[in-house]
């Protein structure tokens, strides 16, 4: 169990670096997605599901939707 | 030279992260109203869940602040997109998979939607989580269909849903005196018809999470490309 938080931890933290390093403004808000995703596991194996839930559904569904409805309409890469 | 002194800054406010986080000590008590919540939660709200009984009930002015920061945001974006001409909507059409599924998947997700925020008070969810996925929904048909949803109707139920949350806190100011008085009987734990006021409100919260999301989305799937390059 510690092994797959500790793994989970890792992917947040390299998804995060990714969202601030990658160039192309998609690539970036998939890599902001995938750390909201893993954000609402490790809620849930903290036991706080009510949270799991909001972050699954706001941050890792709508903002995302939202980002890439703003990149649509402006400029792709950076 | 810039990038040194902002690694350096990182550096302090990380390394003053990580230092006030191992002060914590995780998983014991901590405050004496922590625990006063777990112990007479249910018996004086009604509500199973803690986390709604908490949200609603101890602390219902604060959600009512939520959703008027929620409220204040979504006006805000509608008045930026206001400035901007409206024209047809151009979107290439949508592939045969995505518009086939999510004309089936819509009123599935709707159901769950209602089911988050009806179930509030027995299982984890809410008001918030459910208006949310209700919202997802709406997504899945703007993206599928190129018929236009009226957006009139997206406000009338979001001010009718902000309209009973302040009407059942008022009728609480005249049963006892304080705002958001939960005056219906509150039943027997665990079942549907519980917790007094706690199960309507979260119905309104859902409705109006779950229509200012969607006006959100609608806000900014209705204006092209073109009209924004014009402005910047």
């Amino acid at each position: 169990m510690m092994v797959f938080v500790i793994f989970l931890v890792l992917a947040m933290l390299a998804g995060a670096i990714s969202a601030c390093v990658f160039k192309d403004l998609l690539n970036a808000v998939i890599a902001s997605g995938i750390v909201s995703l893993i954000a609402a596991v490790l809620f849930y194996l903290l036991q706080a599901p009510d949270v799991a839930m909001a972050e699954a559904s706001i941050g890792a569904g709508l903002v995302t939707a939202i980002f890439v409805i703003a990149i649509r309409k402006t400029e792709r890469k950076e | 030279m810039r990038k040194f002194i902002g690694l350096i800054l990182v550096g302090i406010v990380a390394s003053g992260i990580v230092l006030s986080l191992f002060k914590i000590p995780f998983g014991t008590p901590k405050t004496k109203v922590g625990n006063y919540y777990l112990n007479k939660g249910i018996e004086q709200t009604g509500a199973v869940n803690i986390v709604t009984s908490v949200v609603l009930n101890y602390r219902g002015f604060d959600t009512l602040g939520e959703v008027i920061v929620l409220f204040i945001a979504a006006l805000g974006l509608g008045m930026v997109t206001l400035t901007f001409k409206r024209e047809k909507r151009k979107i290439s059409p949508p592939s045969l998979i995505l518009s086939v599924g999510s004309r089936f998947l819509f009123p599935f997700i709707l159901l769950f939607g209602a089911y988050i925020f009806l179930h509030g008070h027995l299982s984890p969810g809410g008001g918030f989580q459910g208006g949310a996925i209700v919202a997802s929904g709406f997504l899945l048909i703007y993206l599928s269909c190129k018929r236009t949803i009226n957006k009139e109707r997206f406000k009338l139920t979001e001010s009718l849903a902000g309209l009973v949350f302040l009407i059942i806190g008022l009728i609480g100011v005249y049963f006892s005196g304080y705002f958001l008085f939960n005056f219906l009987p509150k039943g027997v734990a665990n079942t549907l018809l519980s917790a007094g006021i706690i199960p309507i409100i979260y119905i309104a919260i859902g409705f109006k999470v779950g229509a200012e999301l969607a006006g959100i989305i609608s806000d900014l799937m209705e204006e092209t490309r073109k009209e924004f390059k014009a402005q910047s």
